[in-house]
């Protein structure tokens, strides 16, 4: 009798099966907006308490919301959006996600089947607009189907190198009564069979590699962070026990402790003179997943000339595609690093690096990161190192938008632990920073959750302020205004002859009155000496805080390697005066 | 440096480009040849000639068969890209293996009257092409082969009077008893 009660209890409509699914995988909030097309989804969402949802104000703050809570919980970010509109509005999320491996399961709504293809109201195909932006997605045309997808779903979103995927659900499949089916390893593609073991023998080349260095190199990015079990601590084991210098990509930050004696600071374009300068000297670089990108390599025909490389990386793609390396060694960083470390272990032998390390030394005494200090106005590394020495002691999550900003944020900001900076890497999206701190913030509901943001970046996504104080979501937006889009700036003063085209914001909002009329906590700093005073106020209020930070407006952010140049050829601050600066950017038509 | 000013590195590659083919092996399930060919257009990507049909239909696998160009590097990525997809089994590069037959079958049609149509089935006969359709002024020819040997027997049409060709693009397997 049992067997055909659970047999009935098993018995449900479409809708019921995909909170039942999320249940069934762990899911504690949802990020989304409801609409026609998936209303009995949000008519189940009302009759139940396992799964909380949180009501953004746009679905693309609903989608980097979720990308915040998968990147600092390490679980998989939940969204729920109606078909048409409410998908699009989610495409620059995937793509955002699908850029950065953060693992998203993307419930749309869709048209009933009968209705697909017709031009139905609020219709759109959405799998093959996500398509391209998606590590996989499905259209369920049957209810049949529906259990053993979405089970799918969440192993491909957060197996292997993780990905955001899209279930696009038709009302009528919501509607449609079958019979749900707990996970099971069947309900997965064959073909579908992530590697994570490393292969020994081309660990054994590795090892051989790392042993005879005499200028080594560890460069590590966002793929430790994402990796199997406690890969962080893997690698600041592997780091010790080597004695070996260690870089970061911007995704990779806090892997490593920025207070660890082997760091050297973030790498590429705005990286530290040091990081680079290794990197370009080294004779062993030991790659680890991290993907060569172009912000990275610089000119990649003069990237790191003298080394063997070693790269480790989950997805055989990322092999080869921009920099030829000599070991490539497929698996899960967390897996690969533990053989790695044993094997470097017993190998026994400590290679002698001490002329590498005083040459280094050399590097980090040009003190590339030098800024000049002001009493006048606030410089914006000041900003973040303040924000820093304020916020320590404190349970802390950092997000960022796209911009200057965020590169000083990666600069002066020290993260100790992975998990505590969510950032908008490979898509460079501005608006991310805001409604990730939201997401940060739902599943760290007493953590100190700050956005890094800047003018310009922030009124992007600012409608999510109205969702920070409706879920009583306490983040701190700290923005760095300067009334520019600084980077674009940047960008037009060092080579397009200084004519700022569209980068400046000559109708800025009262940043105060906006905080408050969303019901939130105005602040505003101008003078470097009222600063600290207001961080610690920020961080003492328990309600969603605007700062308006007033930072000197023409800063520009060094150091550099200017386009075509290679990681050698950086331009550091206490150079980049007019001239150096004309000459490292000559052959550009601007600067004649 | 002769780069215009730019935030990217604009690199040129002259590194020669070269001819693959790949069989792929999917599930055959909808969308699947719009992912396929997605991947190709989004990263630019050549497509020299693709084929597909279901090949296993008890196990919904379909044979996709690609003719591509591009580096060596490039054509590396590609096989990555497309063994990585969800629904992709398998990518073998029959090029590599060096070991495959490729086959293409063509339907050549060709119009004229008098010495023109005795020189067309004689050419015919040569390339072992078959007559399906025949008028008095016209012929349809049948050709199976090497990519090589369907282009040429086209070059030789054209002047007796060539008005249309369909081809069905690359088929290619392994020789001997394994199979992919």
């Amino acid at each position: 009798m049992s067997d055909s009660k659970s047999h009935d209890a098993n018995q449900m409509t479409g809708a019921a099966m995909i909170v039942r699914a999320m249940v069934d995988h762990g899911v504690k909030h949802i990020f989304g907006y409801p609409g026609g097309a998936v209303l009995p989804i949000y008519d189940e969402i009302f009759q139940q308490s396992d799964v909380e949802h949180i009501l953004v104000r746009h679905e693309q703050g609903a989608g980097h919301a979720a990308e915040g809570y998968a990147r600092s919980t390490g679980k998989p970010g939940v969204v729920l959006v109606t078909s048409g509109p409410g998908a699009t509005n989610m495409v620059t999320p995937l793509a955002d996600a699908l850029m950065d491996s953060i693992p998203l399961v993307c419930i749309t709504g869709q048209v009933p089947t009968h209705l697909i293809g017709n031009d139905a109201f609020q219709e759109c195909d959405t799998v093959g607009i996500t398509r391209p932006c998606t590590k996989h997605n499905w259209l369920v045309r049957d209810i049949k189907d529906l259990a053993k997808v979405l089970h799918e779903a969440f192993y491909v979103a957060t197996t292997g190198r993780p990905g955001p995927v899209v279930v696009d659900v038709p009302k009528d499949v919501q509607f449609a009564t079958g019979t749900y089916t707990p996970p099971r390893k069947s309900d997965v593609h064959v073909s579908y069979k992530p590697q994570t073991k490393g292969d020994p023998g081309q660990i054994r080349k590795a090892i051989a590699l790392m042993a005879n260095a005499k200028r080594p190199v560890i460069y590590t990015g966002g793929g430790v962070i994402n990796a199997g079990g406690d890969a962080s601590q893997t690698l600041r084991a592997l780091v010790e026990a080597t004695g070996f210098p260690i870089t970061s990509t911007l995704m990779g930050l806090g892997a490593y402790p920025a207070s660890g004696k082997n760091w050297l600071g973030m790498l590429g374009m705005h990286g530290t003179y040091e990081a680079n300068m290794a990197m370009h000297d080294c004779d062993v670089m030991l790659c680890i997943g991290a993907r060569f990108d172009d912000r990275i390599t610089g000119r990649t025909d003069a990237f790191s000339p003298g080394s063997k490389k070693i790269h480790i990386d989950i997805d055989p793609s990322s092999i080869n595609k921009n920099i030829r390396v000599d070991v490539p060694i497929i698996g899960d960083a967390g897996s690969v690093m533990e053989d790695l470390l044993k094997a470097f272990k017993a190998e026994g032998k400590k290679p002698k690096i001490d002329p590498w390390w005083f040459e280094i030394g050399r590097w980090r005494a040009r003190n590339s990161l030098a800024y000049k200090k002001s009493d006048d106005i606030i410089l914006p590394q000041y900003a973040i190192q303040r924000l820093f020495e304020a916020t320590r002691g404190h349970d802390t999550y950092i997000t960022t938008e796209v911009g200057q900003h965020q590169m000083w944020a990666a600069q002066f900001f020290g993260f100790e632990e992975p998990h505590r900076w969510m950032t908008s890497g490979g898509l460079g999206t501005m608006g991310y920073g805001l409604p990730a701190a939201l997401g940060v913030q739902v599943a760290h509901r007493d953590s100190l959750v700050v956005d890094i943001a800047g003018d310009a970046s922030v009124q992007m996504t600012m409608q999510e302020m109205s969702c920070a104080v409706q879920h009583n979501l306490p983040i701190k937006i700290f923005i760095l205004n300067n009334q520019y889009m600084g980077m674009v700036r940047q960008w037009q003063q060092l080579l397009h002859g200084n004519r700022l085209s569209h980068s400046y914001t000559e109708a800025m909002p009262d940043f105060v009155k906006l905080a408050e009329a969303y019901g939130g906590v105005g602040m505003q700093v101008i003078k470097p000496g009222d600063l600290d005073g207001a961080l610690h106020e920020m961080i003492k209020v328990k309600k969603p805080v605007l700062f308006d930070c007033r930072v000197a407006a023409l800063e520009n952010c060094f150091p550099m390697i200017p386009s075509g140049k290679a990681h050698n050829e950086m331009l550091l601050p206490a150079e980049a005066n007019d001239d150096a600066t004309a000459k490292a950017f000559a052959g550009g038509k601007a600067l004649v | 440096m002769n780069q215009p000013a730019s935030a990217y590195f604009m690199e040129e590659r002259h590194d020669p480009n070269e001819t693959h083919t790949l069989s792929v092996l999917v599930a055959n399930e909808p969308g699947v040849l719009a992912r396929v060919i997605g991947l190709f257009s989004g990263r630019g990507y050549n497509i020299e000639s693709l084929t597909v049909s279901e090949t296993e239909s008890q196990k919904h696998v379909s044979r996709i068969t690609i003719v591509t160009t591009g580096t060596p590097m490039v054509i590396t990525q590609i096989k990555h890209q497309l063994d990585r997809m969800i629904p992709v089994y398998q990518v073998v590069d029959m090029t590599l293996t060096g070991r495959s037959i490729e086959r293409e079958l063509a339907m050549v049609k060709v119009k004229g009257s008098g010495d023109q149509r005795i020189e067309a089935m004689r050419l015919a006969e040569v390339f072992r092409a078959r007559v399906v359709d025949a008028t008095n002024e016209s012929f349809v020819f049948e050709i199976t082969g090497a990519t090589s040997k369907i282009d040429q027997f086209v070059n030789l049409m054209r002047p007796i009077g060539l008005v249309e060709v369909s081809r069905t693009g690359v088929a290619a397997i392994s020789r001997g008893p394994e199979g992919m």
